[in-house]
C-alpha cells in the first residue's frame, strides 16, 4: 500500500528544477494587461478630493478605476455578515487600503502609475491599538463573547492563592514566498477563467462572479499550487482575482495582478495580535481551581475571518489543562489597521500562549518546575473531563507522550545541568521548557466540514484524481494520491494529480483548519471505492464470485481464482460498459456546535504534541538563540511520515519565529514600518535549532479518519511556544526568583533585556 | 546599450534594454526563464538567486537587484541551467528531493542556485551559505541535511562555464546618453567630473532598491563593474589599501586573520549574495548611519582616499560623515580606496539586530582600547545606529583615557555615552534600548578581553 510511506512531495522534481509553475509563471498572452492598486496614505479619513489625471496620463496606462467605476459588486469580504469594499468608497479605514485600480500595459508601468495619485483626505482620529479601540468602544458583534463552565468567580474567591497578569502577543506576517497573484482569462460569452494563488477557489469563484455580474457557473477557478499560504491566502486573494476579472471584462484582454512584496505586506491582513488578561486561583501545589481570561483581539478595519479566529482562541484557552471553573471573555476590536485574517492555527495559538503563560506564572508563584505544574493540571485521561465548551476529552494521550519526550529529550538531567551552567556564567544564561499542544480538528463553522472529489479511471488503467483541496506546499496532493493508489492497489505513478478546479469539484471549503487530508482524503476514498466496487461487481458477476471477495492489491485484481492486471481489469470493465468515473463526498461525523452559547462538540478529535526547547540569552543585550529542540508529535497513523515531519519542523520554526524575532511595528500614523523582509525578520537557516530531534507519536486516531491518521497542518506551530517559555526561564535565572519575568511576545532582544531588568530590580 | 554575457552556457547579446533593467525581470519577461522567482524584489529573500561567474570565480547573486550592464563579460547560470543538458539532476537537486527540502517549492530554485554555487566552490558552512535564502515552509532542517549530503558528490561537468566573452572596449562616451561603463578609475574620474550629479553603481545592493522599490529613474548613471583597478588590494605588514570596488566577501577574507570579530560582523552584515555584490566603497560612500563597516574602520583609524578628476585627497574616515545624509564629498568626487591599519588585536566589533543573519543593525559598536601597565592609553570607540552618522563616542573615550583598566572604570565611563549619543526610536529598537546596549557593549568588551564567553552564537548546544 502506498499510504504510510515516507514519499517525497509529488512536485519535488519540478521544484528543484524550477519547472513548477506558479500563477506568475503561467504563459500569458502577450496582450495581457497588468494591474496595481493605488493605496490610501492615511489610516482613517474621508476622501476629500481624488485627482487621478496624472495616473491616467502615465506611460502605459489603459484605464484607472475607482469604486464608482466598478460595474457590479464592490465587495471582497469572505463573510456574508459585512461588505468589505475592494476599492474604498468615500472613506478610507486603514493606511494602505486600495483606493483605485490601475490597468496598464506592464507590471512596472502599473506600479509606477499607482504611486502618483493625488488624493486628499479629511483625516479622522485613527484607532490603532487594542487600547484605542477599547476606549472608543469599537467592537465587532453586539457584545463580547463569553464561554463559561462552572463558577470561576466563586472558585477564585475561595482559592488559597490568586495570581493575576496580562500579556501582549504580537501578530505575524505570513510571508508566503510567493506573493498574492491572480490571472483572469476572458472567455466567449462573458465567461471567465481565473488562476489564483488561493486556498479557497470556490470563494474566488463566488466573489469574481459577483464582481462581473455572472452566475457562479460563468466562472471557473483553477489553482495548481501556491508558493505558501499559511492562511494568508484564504481570503486575501479575493481583491486580486476580482480586479483581474473586472479588468479582463472591461478590456477584453487577459489581466494579471501580483502584489509587490511591500504592497503585499501593507495591504493584507496578518495574524491577530492579542492582549490576554488572566486571573487564576490555585492550590499551594499549583492546581488550578478557577480561571478567568479576558481576551482582547485586534481585528483591524473589517470583519474578514475575525469572528471564527477569536472563537478559536477561546476554544484553545484550556490547551491541555482541565479547567473546572472557567470564564473566557473575548473582545473583538475594530481598529484602523490591516484587517487581520487567518494564519496557521487561526487564533488557537494565541489562546494557547495565554494558558501556557498562566501555567508558567503559577509555577513561578508556587516555586515548582513548570513541567510538574503543567502535568498536575493535565486532563485526566481516565475520567471523562470536559473542556470549557463542554466537550468531553476522549483521546487525551499527553501523559504517555510527555513521559516519552521527557526521556528522549533528557529533560530532567538537562534542567539540572542548565542550573549549574547558569551559576558559572554571569553574562549568558540558559533556559529550558516543555510545553504541550492539544489542538481541536474541524472547522468550527460546521457546514464547512464537507469535501468532494472526482476520480476517473481511463481505459488504459491510468487514474485522474481531483478534489477540492489546494496544494500550498503541505503535500496534500501527494497524501491524497497515496490514498487513491492504495484504494486501487496500484503504484503511485498510476495516479495523476491535477489542479484544483471549480469546474470539476464544486462548492469546496477552503483548504484550512488543517482539514485538507482528513476531508479530501475521505472524499477521494469514497470516489475510488465507488469505481472499485463497480469493477468488482462486474468481474464478480463474470466469475460467479462474491463481489466482497474481489481484491485490488499490488497492481493486480484477484477475483474468484482469476488474476488480472489492474489495466486488464479496467479494460474489461470498460468493454463491459461500466462507468469508470465517480464523484466522492464526505462530511465529518459527530460534530455539533453552538458558537454563541459556547457548547457542543466543535471538534471531531484532538491532535497532540509536545516540545522541549533550550535557549541561551545574553544578559547585556537580550540577544538569544535556540540551542536545541526535541519534539514528539501525534499524527495518528501517519499517511506520510516524511511530509508530516516536514510540517512539524516547519511549524515549530514558524511558531518560534512568531514568538521571538518576528515583530510588526506601526508608527503613530498607522503606517506599517516593517513592510519588507529588510525590516520584518522571519527565521533564517542559522536560526533553526542546531540539535533538532523530531519524532512521531505512534498511535492510531481513535476516530475513523482516513487510514486513522490525524491532521498536521496547524498543531505543530504551537510547539514553538516552548521557545518563548524557555526564554522566560532563562530570564528568570537572571534574578533571585522573586519577580516573575512576564515576557511579552515577540520576545525580541529588547523585550528580553527589559524583562531581565524587571527580575533584577 | 548592449551587454554580452553567457546565459546557461550560450552567448547572449542584449540590446535595447534600459540600463536599470534587472536580470530577474529580463530572465522572466524576455527570456521566459521563469524558474528564477521574485520573492521580495530587494535582495532579502534569495528566491531570485543565480550563479554569476567572472574570471575570479563563481558567486551567488540576487538577480532582482542586479542590472544587466553589471553582467558584461560574465556567465549567468539560472536554475534551468543547473540540471544537465539531458535533464540529469545536479547532486543538490537530487539531495533536496531525497531529504524533503522543498514544500511549497517557490523558494527552492533560489536555494538550488545558492547550494549549487556553494557546492561548486567547496563551501560547507551550509547555514551561512543559505542565510540569504528564506524558506517559510521547512524550517531549514531538511535543506541543511540536503546540502550536507550533496557536499560529498562531485561537481557535474556541465557546471563548467565555457570561455567567458571578451570584455567590452573602453567606452565612456557611451552609446546611450547618460550611461557610462568606464573600464578604469581614470575613465570614471573624467566622466564623473563632467557628470557630477550622476549615480554611481557599484554592487547595486542599495541603488537596486532605488529602482525596484522607489521606482526612480537613474540618469546619468555609471556602472563601475568594469573598473578593475578599483578592485585591487595592496597589503603591507602594517596596512591594507583596499580599492572601493572590493566586495564585502573579499574584505571578509582579507581581515579574517587579523580581526575575527570584524570578520564575524561582516559575515552577518549581509547574506552571501549581498556580500558578493556589495562593495566597501559603496558601504562607505552612501553614508548610511547604519552601514556596518564604518564603526570598526573608524575604531581602527582608517583613511579614506577620495578622487575628483586627477585631484586626490585623504580624509580620516570619521571625518567623512558630516551629518545625516551628508558626507565630505564634493560633486564629481568619488571614493577610490580606503587604507585600513592592521595588527590591532584589541579590536572588537559587536552587531545587534533582531535576527543574527542578514539583518540591519539596531546598534553596531566597535571598540579598540590600548592598555599599558594597567592603564588605558587610548580609546577609540565608534557606533552605527546611535546617531545620524557613524560616530565616535568622544566623551566616553575621554573618560576612559588615562584610567585604570577595570570594570569600575568601564562601568562609569559607559555612563558618558548618554552625552555622546541621542539615538532614535524606530522599528528596529527604542532609543533607551539603543543607549543601554551601547553602554553594555562596552561592559561586554571588558569581559571579552578578560576571556569570558560573551556571545550566544559561540555557546555549544
Amino acid at each position: 500500500m502506498s499510504v504510510h510511506k515516507p514519499l517525497p512531495h509529488d512536485t519535488a522534481p519540478l521544484h528543484v528544477t524550477g519547472s513548477a509553475r506558479y500563477v506568475d509563471d503561467i504563459p500569458t498572452p502577450a496582450n495581457a494587461v497588468h494591474l496595481a492598486f493605488g493605496l490610501s496614505t492615511c489610516a482613517h479619513g474621508e476622501i476629500k478630493n481624488m485627482d487621478l489625471s496624472q495616473v491616467r496620463a502615465a506611460d502605459g496606462v489603459i484605464a484607472v478605476l475607482t469604486a464608482a467605476d466598478l460595474p457590479h459588486h464592490n465587495d471582497v469580504s469572505p463573510t456574508p455578515l459585512e461588505v468589505e469594499p475592494m476599492l474604498a468608497e468615500r472613506e478610507v479605514k486603514y493606511l494602505g487600503q486600495p483606493v483605485f485600480l490601475v490597468i496598464a500595459e506592464s507590471h512596472l508601468q502599473a506600479r509606477k502609475a499607482a504611486k502618483i495619485g493625488q488624493i486628499t483626505y479629511n483625516e479622522k482620529p485613527a484607532l490603532l491599538t487594542i487600547e484605542d479601540a477599547l476606549a472608543a468602544g469599537e467592537i465587532f458583534e453586539d457584545a463580547p463573547r463569553h464561554y463559561t463552565k462552572g463558577d470561576a468567580e466563586s472558585a477564585l474567591t475561595a482559592a488559597p492563592k490568586v495570581i493575576e497578569g496580562s500579556m501582549n502577543i504580537g501578530g505575524q506576517e505570513h510571508f508566503y514566498l510567493e506573493g498574492q497573484a491572480a490571472l483572469a482569462l476572458p472567455q466567449e460569452g462573458g465567461d471567465m477563467v481565473v488562476h489564483s494563488s488561493s486556498q479557497h477557489p470556490t470563494e474566488i469563484q463566488h466573489k469574481v462572479a459577483e464582481a462581473i455580474g455572472v452566475p457562479m457557473h460563468g466562472v471557473r477557478v483553477e489553482v495548481r499550487r501556491m508558493g505558501g499560504g499559511f492562511g494568508g491566502k484564504e481570503s486575501q486573494g479575493n481583491a486580486l482575482a476580482c480586479s483581474c476579472a473586472v479588468a479582463a471584462q472591461l478590456t477584453g484582454r487577459p489581466a494579471k495582478m501580483r502584489y509587490d512584496r511591500d504592497d503585499d505586506m501593507v495591504i493584507t491582513g496578518k495574524r491577530h495580535d492579542f492582549r490576554i488578561d488572566y486571573k487564576v486561583g490555585v492550590t499551594e501545589e499549583g492546581r488550578i481551581l478557577g480561571l478567568a481570561f479576558e481576551q482582547y483581539c485586534r481585528c483591524g478595519w473589517s470583519l474578514d475571518l475575525s469572528l471564527p479566529v477569536a472563537d478559536r482562541a477561546m476554544l484553545h484557552a484550556d490547551n491541555a489543562y482541565h479547567l473546572e471553573h472557567v470564564s473566557i471573555r473575548s473582545h473583538r476590536l475594530r481598529t484602523n489597521t490591516q484587517s487581520n485574517t487567518a494564519f496557521r492555527g487561526f487564533g488557537g495559538p494565541q489562546g494557547m500562549v495565554g494558558i501556557e503563560r498562566v501555567l508558567d506564572h503559577i509555577a513561578h508563584a508556587v516555586g515548582r518546575d513548570p513541567l510538574e505544574v503543567r502535568r498536575l493540571n493535565y486532563y485526566d485521561a481516565g475520567s471523562p473531563q470536559t473542556t470549557p465548551y463542554h466537550m468531553v476529552v476522549e483521546d487525551f494521550v499527553l501523559d504517555e507522550l510527555t513521559d516519552a519526550l521527557v526521556v528522549s529529550a533528557d529533560y530532567t538531567a538537562r534542567r539540572d545541568a542548565i542550573a549549574e551552567w547558569n551559576a558559572q556564567n554571569p553574562l549568558l544564561k540558559r533556559g529550558i521548557a516543555l510545553t504541550p499542544v492539544k489542538f481541536g480538528i474541524s472547522f468550527t463553522l460546521t457546514h464547512l466540514n464537507q469535501a468532494g472529489a472526482l476520480v476517473h479511471v481511463y481505459q488504459d488503467g491510468s487514474i485522474h484524481m481531483n478534489h477540492g483541496g489546494t496544494e500550498m506546499g503541505q503535500g496534500l496532493f501527494q497524501k491524497v494520491a497515496q490514498v487513491a493508489a492504495s484504494r486501487f492497489g496500484v503504484t503511485l505513478d498510476k495516479v495523476k494529480i491535477t489542479a484544483t478546479d471549480t469546474g470539476k469539484v464544486p462548492n469546496t471549503s477552503a483548504t484550512a483548519a488543517s482539514s485538507g487530508s482528513d476531508l479530501n482524503g475521505m472524499a477521494v476514498k469514497a470516489a475510488c471505492d465507488t469505481i472499485r466496487d463497480r469493477i468488482a461487481a462486474f468481474l464478480a458477476e463474470e466469475h460467479q464470485a462474491d463481489p466482497a471477495t474481489v481484491r485490488f492489491e499490488a497492481g493486480r485484481v484477484l477475483v474468484g481464482g482469476a488474476d488480472y492486471s489492474f489495466e486488464d481489469a479496467v479494460h474489461k470493465a470498460y468493454m463491459g460498459r461500466v462507468s469508470l468515473s465517480a464523484t466522492g463526498f464526505y462530511k465529518t461525523p459527530k460534530i455539533v456546535w453552538d458558537r454563541i452559547k459556547g457548547t457542543g462538540r466543535p471538534f471531531f478529535y484532538f491532535a497532540y504534541g509536545a516540545a522541549v526547547t533550550e535557549v541561551v540569552i545574553d544578559t547585556l543585550t537580550g540577544e538569544n538563540r535556540i540551542l536545541r529542540a526535541d519534539i514528539l508529535h501525534d499524527c495518528g497513523t501517519s499517511l506520510n511520515p516524511a511530509l508530516d515531519i516536514g510540517q512539524i519542523e516547519g511549524g515549530y520554526v514558524q511558531g518560534a519565529g512568531w514568538l521571538t524575532m518576528e515583530e510588526l511595528v506601526w508608527d503613530d500614523r498607522g503606517a506599517l514600518r516593517t513592510h519588507a523582509p529588510s525590516t520584518y525578520k522571519i527565521p533564517a537557516a542559522g536560526d533553526t535549532p542546531p540539535i533538532f530531534n523530531v519524532a512521531l507519536w505512534d498511535g492510531a486516531n481513535r476516530e475513523d479518519t482516513i487510514y486513522r491518521s490525524k491532521a498536521v497542518g496547524e498543531p505543530p506551530l504551537m510547539l514553538g511556544i516552548s521557545a518563548l517559555m524557555a526564554l522566560g526561564d532563562a530570564v528568570a535565572a537572571c534574578g533571585d526568583g522573586t519577580v516573575y519575568p512576564a515576557l511579552d511576545a515577540p520576545a525580541t532582544p529588547e523585550r528580553i533585556l527589559w524583562a531581565i531588568d524587571r527580575v533584577q530590580a | 546599450m548592449d551587454v554580452t554575457f553567457l546565459l546557461n552556457g550560450e552567448t547572449v547579446h542584449v540590446t535595447g534594454e534600459a540600463p536599470t533593467r534587472t536580470l530577474l525581470d529580463w530572465l522572466r519577461e524576455r527570456r521566459g526563464l521563469v524558474g528564477t522567482k521574485e520573492g521580495c524584489n530587494e535582495g532579502d529573500c534569495g528566491a531570485c538567486t543565480v550563479i554569476v561567474t567572472d574570471p575570479q570565480g563563481a558567486q551567488a547573486l540576487n538577480a532582482c537587484i542586479l542590472f544587466l550592464p553589471q553582467l558584461e563579460g560574465k556567465a549567468v547560470r539560472t536554475v534551468e541551467g543547473i540540471s544537465g543538458p539531458d535533464g540529469a539532476l545536479h547532486p543538490v537537486q537530487q539531495a533536496m528531493i531525497d531529504h524533503h527540502g522543498s514544500q511549497c517549492g517557490y523558494c527552492t530554485p533560489g536555494f538550488i542556485a545558492s547550494m549549487a554555487c556553494a557546492h561548486l566552490n567547496g563551501a560547507t558552512d551550509h547555514a551561512d551559505q543559505i542565510a540569504g535564502n528564506l524558506c517559510r515552509c521547512t524550517g531549514y532542517a531538511p535543506i541543511l541535511k540536503a546540502a550536507d549530503a550533496a557536499s560529498t558528490q562531485p561537481v557535474p561537468d556541465w557546471m563548467e562555464e565555457p570561455k567567458l566573452p571578451d570584455g567590452r572596449e573602453e567606452t565612456t562616451a557611451s552609446e546611450e546618453a547618460g550611461v557610462a561603463r568606464p573600464r578604469s578609475s581614470d575613465a570614471l574620474a573624467r566622466w564623473y567630473t563632467d557628470n557630477p550629479d550622476a549615480t554611481l553603481v557599484a554592487g547595486a545592493t542599495d541603488v537596486g532598491l532605488w529602482v525596484t522599490k522607489s521606482l526612480r529613474e537613474l540618469a546619468p548613471i555609471a556602472f563601475l563593474n568594469g573598473c578593475d583597478d578599483l578592485k585591487t588590494i595592496e597589503a603591507t605588514s602594517t596596512h591594507w589599501r583596499v580599492g572601493a570596488m572590493v566586495s564585502i566577501t573579499d574584505l571578509l577574507a582579507l581581515v579574517r586573520e587579523d580581526y575575527p570579530t570584524f570578520t564575524e560582523m561582516l559575515r552577518r552584515y549581509g547574506s552571501v549574495q549581498v556580500r558578493n555584490a556589495a562593495t566597501i566603497g559603496g558601504n562607505i560612500a552612501n553614508g548610511s548611519p547604519i552601514g556596518d563597516s564604518p564603526p570598526p574602520l573608524i575604531a581602527l583609524g582608517a583613511t579614506l582616499h577620495l578622487r575628483k578628476g586627477d585631484t586626490r585627497r585623504d580624509v580620516a574616515l570619521e571625518d567623512f560623515f558630516l551629518d545625516y545624509g551628508k558626507q565630505d564629498r564634493a560633486p564629481g568626487e568619488f571614493v577610490e580606496a580606503i587604507t585600513i591599519p592592521r595588527g590591532q588585536p584589541a579590536l572588537r566589533v559587536y552587531k545587534l539586530s533582531k535576527r543574527f543573519d542578514q539583518d540591519i543593525s539596531a546598534v553596531c559598536g566597535a571598540f579598540k582600547l590600548s592598555v599599558r601597565e594597567g592603564v588605558i592609553q587610548e580609546a577609540r570607540i565608534a557606533f552605527g545606529g546611535m546617531a545620524g552618522t557613524p560616530k565616535r563616542a568622544t566623551a566616553t573615550e575621554a573618560a576612559l583615557t588615562g584610567a585604570p583598566w577595570s570594570l569600575d572604570t568601564i562601568t562609569s565611563a559607559a555612563e558618558h555615552m548618554a552625552e555622546d549619543y541621542t539615538p532614535l526610536s524606530d522599528m528596529r529598537a527604542s532609543a533607551p534600548y539603543r543607549l543601554r546596549t551601547a553602554q553594555n557593549m562596552l561592559i561586554r568588551y571588558f569581559h571579552d578581553l578578560s576571556g569570558s564567553p560573551v556571545s550566544v552564537l559561540e555557546v555549544a548546544p
